[in-house]
């Protein structure tokens, strides 16, 4: 069965790209979909519970939470893509680096590797974000430069088994560089694991960007993010469920697509699983 | 260990000095007496006017004193002693925390290797994937609404209830667990998932070993063969997971110390980091990663005791 079999065959591998198209979809039209304006405020709707006008009520100073929701959306797709993108760039290139050259390029990566995995990530970011203004852009950056190590050490592998292999030799042959063996030869061949890697990154990074501006320290308001909502709803935490429900199950559902989506590319290209 | 100790120092130490501004700009900027003569002043008490290297020696000194500098909070007080008083409660959730993991977590996933393809396995399966997704502080929201604020069950905020010092040494303690619950639950939960997918996945190759085929073939019942032969073997490369999901445990304290108002050094972490507090925020990054190296080096000990085969070797 060729990789897009295995894939169509895979009932949750599915949904989780329905989960993951749907949000696409949600955050590029999210000015026509959002029922209200997410920043408008309404002091006589102050904390209403969900109704026919508001079908997930309306937060402290009466902004429509569906809408913000919606336009919330924006937010995690690009901190998932953005902060994921640049761990999976310096992870496949230091792995590559550490797994084609070896020796001691490749101790010294690992060791630095080592060093920063001893530290727990979420004090790691915390800390480095005591010292900048927090911002999207920040948080992003920051989630990114602090989660590549589980890549470097999975591409690192790969390109150990890879660049004994026959193929790399006859390139080597035909006088083709390191930089040409690395990113044309052998990257193709890690490029499934890599795309598995990257799936299940978005879902971490995007639990992250969430928990870290549920603490304020992350997407500040006005705009709206899952976690800053989620922020009101731990002040309001006895009054208004609602404010805590809704964007904690959009975080969930999220997380979920992701995953099922990771672990469905991952499943769908391994050799060992196709009969 | 040691060229690790260094390198966490190292990266600590870079943390503090290639972020922009200076450490010291909080307390001038603030300050309209503060003269240029005395920020300089300023700059040479924490050496900041000396070369990085120099600074870098001289602060390394200073840390094999246990000297983590002076907080720049309104107290003014030594950071190791803040961090001090307030590690032990961060330890002790976190311990209860392990204990749970392991107490739950271990006979999940035996039970679902065992009756693997059973209603039991595909549920746990189910709850386990759902597990990972979750955001967990989002879960202890929903359970303080739940329990606290609907049912009434349990206190959501603190360790200590209001009426603490007129309880008896009997009700301190159950007051002190009350509030411990939630906390430790939620330190937990994370954890939960990983390990009994984790224990499972071992379970099911262990019980595909030729011994255990020798164990049934000797006559032990099935349950001297799951506990005595086949558990034994899966729950060793469990340690090493165990050790791997310690600095995941310390960095999630931040949050559910922070949401359960717990005076532990995860929500010192956070006021510090919200005070711009800069050296208690370096001496808590900096506990926080011996704390983790500390835990992967009782992992590989304790993996050692376990299997001798390690310490022949």
């Amino acid at each position: 069965m060729t990789f897009w079999e295995m894939f169509y065959n895979n009932k949750l591998a599915l949904a989780g790209c329905g989960i993951v198209a749907l949000l696409f979809v949600v955050s590029l039209f999210a000015p026509l979909l959002a029922p209200y304006d997410p920043g408008a405020i309404d002091l006589k709707n102050v904390l209403a519970p969900p109704s026919a006008g508001h079908w997930f009520g309306t937060d402290q100073l009466g902004r429509d939470v569906l809408s913000r929701m919606i336009w919330g959306a924006r937010i995690s797709l690009k901190v998932g893509f953005v902060a994921t993108g640049l761990a999976i760039l310096i992870g496949t290139i230091l792995g590559a680096v550490a797994g084609y050259y070896g020796g001691w390029i490749d101790a010294l990566i690992m060791r630095f590797v080592d060093i920063m995995l001893c530290f727990p990530t979420f004090f790691l970011i915390l800390a480095v974000i005591a010292f900048l203004e927090p911002s999207i852009w920040n948080i992003m950056i920051v989630i990114g430069l602090t989660g590549w190590m589980g890549v470097t050490r999975l591409v690192r592998a790969d390109f150990i088994s890879l660049r004994e292999r026959d193929f790399v030799t006859a390139a080597r042959a035909i006088g083709a560089g390191d930089a040409r063996i690395i990113f044309l030869h052998i990257l193709p061949n890690a490029l499934a694991s890599i795309l598995v890697a990257a799936t299940l990154g978005i879902a971490g990074a995007i639990l992250t960007e969430s928990a870290l501006s549920f603490l304020g320290i992350g997407v500040q308001p006005p705009t709206p993010s899952w976690g800053n909502i989620l922020t009101a709803g731990k002040d309001n935490i006895d009054i208004a469920w609602w404010l805590s429900l809704y964007p904690g199950l959009a975080i969930l559902i999220t997380v979920v697509g992701y995953n099922l989506l990771g672990e469905g590319i991952r499943d769908a290209s391994d050799p060992r699983l196709k009969r | 260990m040691i060229p690790l100790l260094l390198g966490i120092t190292v990266i600590c130490f870079a943390v503090m000095h290639l972020a922009p501004g200076k450490p010291t700009d909080l307390q001038t900027q603030m300050n309209p007496k503060a003269s240029a003569e005395m920020k300089e002043r300023l700059l040479s008490l924490y050496e900041l006017d000396k070369p990085l290297h120099v600074q870098y020696v001289s602060w390394l000194k200073k840390l094999t004193r246990g000297d983590l500098g002076t907080s720049f909070s309104s107290d003014h007080r030594p950071v190791a002693d803040k961090i001090l008083e307030r590690l032990p409660i961060t330890i002790l959730i976190n311990l209860l925390s392990l204990l749970i993991i392991i107490a739950v977590a271990v006979p999940i996933g035996v039970l679902s290797a065992v009756y693997q393809d059973s209603l039991f396995d595909k549920v746990t399966a189910v709850v386990v994937f759902v597990g990972f997704a979750v955001p967990t502080f989002w879960l202890a929201l929903l359970l303080m609404i739940f329990f606290g604020i609907q049912l009434g069950w349990l206190p959501i905020s603190g360790l200590r209830s209001l009426n603490y010092e007129y309880l008896s040494t009997w009700g301190q303690l159950v007051d002190l667990a009350g509030h411990l619950v939630l906390p430790v639950f939620i330190s937990a939960f994370g954890g939960l998932a990983g390990l009994s997918r984790y224990m499972r996945a071992n379970m099911l190759e262990v019980i595909r070993q030729d011994y255990i085929l020798t164990a049934r073939a000797k006559g032990l019942s099935e349950r001297q063969v799951i506990y005595k032969h086949a558990l034994r073997n899966a729950l060793l490369p469990a340690i090493t997971i165990l050790g791997l999901s310690i600095p995941g445990l310390i960095g999630g304290s931040v949050i559910f110390e922070t949401i359960f108002a717990i005076p532990g050094m995860g929500q010192l972490f956070y006021m510090s980091v919200m005070a711009r507090d800069y050296p208690t925020v370096m001496g808590i990054l900096l506990i926080g990663a011996v704390l983790t190296l500390l835990g992967n080096l009782i992992a590989d000990v304790s993996y050692a005791v376990a299997d001798p085969r390690i310490r022949i070797s």
